[in-house]
């Protein structure tokens, strides 16, 4: 209690400073803490676009849910599409608690994301035209999503990292369902064989462009520096897409396939991969929600959200009425 | 437990050679009733009045799914042919499921301008989830131990199944205005197809006569009054007599919406022949 007065009484600098000495020091900063208005920014934005990024993430893949072919895929579809919506729902929860104090639920992420104020992750706007594409998001996109979290496992916000823990938990088990389904498709017939072929050629650039961009003068938007300042996360988008060729490269030369990047190659001497830089002007105008799939996918959850209106009312009148 | 009849024992799985085809007809309407209702649930996805919903109801649609593959696997066990064979391959006129189960989720379709209906949804679950439990709870109790063991671990899952859709079904027809008009049209609407979930079709009295389940008078009774204290809660007339409206699916008569459904769920598996997916 007298702590609780004295800190009170600190200046706003003396505030940031004892902040910046917890998190340095490795401790969690939990919802009620205060915190600096730049993290929470940052925080909100983050985790905001990480939910939504959930559960747009669902709708390429649940495009094969009901197509799944056999009894066993269509459960193993099920499961991890549902997963992701329960990735989205946890998620939306930690945002909630960090923009309580400016008045705001999470009614307002999800209206964000369908007025298109808040972006959803550059992977989610692209087609998944065959099977094999649902296979593919599995293995390599929540491989990459991996790496990516686990990243941020030790964030120095604790509701963020303990949703992590839980989430990475279940990619894991996503990433061997995809692998799965690559590993039938690759050992199956020529027809199958292509399928997948043309799949990684589809997918090989919104992979390399998951990490974002190196540094922040390609786009001018880079978040890395400040979630790397606040510890949360440890790693630059570079070293993650470098972790990434490094775990998933030879497992794909392994299968038999060909990466649709003729200089892509580990060069030795400077200890890390080469490649063909994507097109970080596309990028830019994918997460604008310029993608094959970006508008087609929010239209579906309008449409959703429309169709259900009379049901949110009937529930928001029972809530008053209890 | 009961004392099985002493025709079975617990790893047979041929029946009585006379009563083998009442089985078979009775395990058809038992998969393809819980496998097309599971495909109409994961249509849904991603498109539920909210998120947690969303992921209950994929849960509920995985359970059913799951009960259909079980189903389809004794029908495996009894020489009919592979468990996705029988779920995917089959045209429409060899399946027994209820028109009530096949027919869409409302307008559109699952990936363009799906206009679904909830209280359509709503009504169907909880109506068929009665069934469903009333159906299950005859067949613990009969003579094929494959089947009884069967559907004692579906019982399990179900109480859940029920629980959640009752209280939809309550929570939106107790609602004012717009809600309630709509869950009362979808409650006709479910109602004059109802009857093609109770019946057993044709062979019915044969299955009755094998002892695989009870007969359907007995069944139907017991399903309307699990039904009859949620019209109470929500103090609604009830609504009999229930129909057959598109068809008795029991019999192999279906609607153009299965057809389409089975182009969706069987598109893959048909894409290359012979394939290990
Ligand atoms: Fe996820
Ligand atoms: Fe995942």
């Amino acid at each position: 209690m007298a702590a609780m007065m004295t800190f009170t009484r600190l200046s706003d600098e003396e505030k940031y400073e004892r902040f910046m000495q917890r998190i340095e020091a490795g401790e969690k900063i939990e919802a009620d803490d205060w915190m600096p208005d730049e993290y929470r920014t940052a925080l909100i934005k983050l985790i905001a676009m990480h939910a939504v990024s959930e559960i747009m993430g669902a709708l390429p893949e649940k495009e094969w849910v009901p197509k799944a072919p056999s009894l066993r895929r269509k459960l193993g579809i099920m499961a991890k599409v549902q997963d992701e919506m329960g990735h989205g729902q946890l998620l939306l929860r930690v945002a909630e608690d960090l923009m309580a104090p400016l008045g705001k639920t999470r009614e307002d992420i999800l209206e964000d994301l369908l007025n298109e104020r808040l972006k959803f992750h550059n992977v989610f706007h692209m087609a998944a035209p065959t099977w094999a594409d649902a296979g593919l998001i599995g293995w390599l996109v929540d491989g990459a999503a991996i790496m990516t979290q686990t990243n941020m496992l030790d964030a120095s916000y604790g509701p963020y990292a303990r949703a992590l823990k839980r989430i990475c938990a279940e990619e894991v088990f996503h990433a061997q369902h995809g692998e799965s389904i690559i590993l039938a498709l690759a050992e199956g017939t020529k027809e199958q064989k292509e399928m997948l072929q043309e799949a990684l050629n589809r997918w090989w650039e919104a992979l390399l462009m998951f990490f974002g961009p190196p540094t922040a003068d390609t786009t001018g938007t880079s978040k890395q520096d400040i979630t790397i300042k606040y510890r949360i996360r440890t790693k630059t988008n570079e070293q993650l897409r470098q972790d990434f060729f490094t775990k998933y490269v030879p497992r794909i030369w392994a299968l038999g396939l060909k990466i649709p990047d003729e200089t892509m190659h580990f060069d030795k001497e400077k200890g890390q991969w080469i490649y063909r830089q994507p097109d970080w002007e596309r990028f830019k105008e994918i997460i604008r929600n310029n993608g094959p799939k970006s508008q087609e996918r929010l239209e579906l959850r309008r449409t959703a959200y429309k169709q259900n209106a009379w049901v949110r009312e009937a529930l928001g009148a029972v809530r008053t009425a209890g | 437990m009961e004392r099985r009849d002493s025709a079975m024992s617990k790893t047979q799985v041929h029946f009585h050679p006379d009563g083998q085809e009442a089985l078979v007809e009775l395990l058809f309407q038992l998969a393809d009733d819980d496998f097309l209702l599971a495909y109409r649930g994961s249509e849904w996805l991603g498109l539920a009045p909210h998120i947690e919903e969303d992921i209950a109801f994929s849960s509920i649609s995985q359970d059913t799914m799951g009960h259909a593959a079980m189903y389809y696997q004794l029908l495996e066990d009894l020489g009919c042919g592979s468990a996705d064979e029988l779920a995917h391959a089959r045209p429409a006129a060899a399946r027994r499921n209820a028109v009530l189960l096949e027919r869409v989720n409302g307008p559109g379709h699952y990936l363009r301008e799906p206009r679904y209906d909830w209280a359509f949804t709503v009504v169907r679950q909880y109506f068929y989830t009665q069934a469903k439990r009333i159906r299950l709870e005859s067949l613990t109790k009969r003579v094929y131990t494959p089947l009884a063991e069967v559907a004692a671990k579906i019982q399990v899952e179900l109480h859940y199944h029920l629980l959640h859709w009752h209280t939809w079904f309550v929570q939106l027809t107790n609602a004012p205005g717009e809600a309630r008009t709509r869950m009362t049209k979808a409650i006709q609407d479910v109602a004059a197809d109802f009857a093609g979930v109770l019946t057993l079709g044709a062979k019915g009295a044969d299955m009755v006569r094998w002892g695989l389940i009870d007969d359907e008078k007995v069944l139907t009774e017991r399903t309307i009054a699990a039904l009859a204290p949620a019209f109470a809660e929500v103090g609604l007339d009830w609504p009999m007599p229930f129909g057959m409206k598109h068809g008795n699916g029991r019999n192999g008569e279906h609607t153009p919406d299965l057809d389409e459904a089975l182009a969706t769920l069987s598109e893959v598996y048909r894409a290359v022949p012979h394939a290990v997916w």
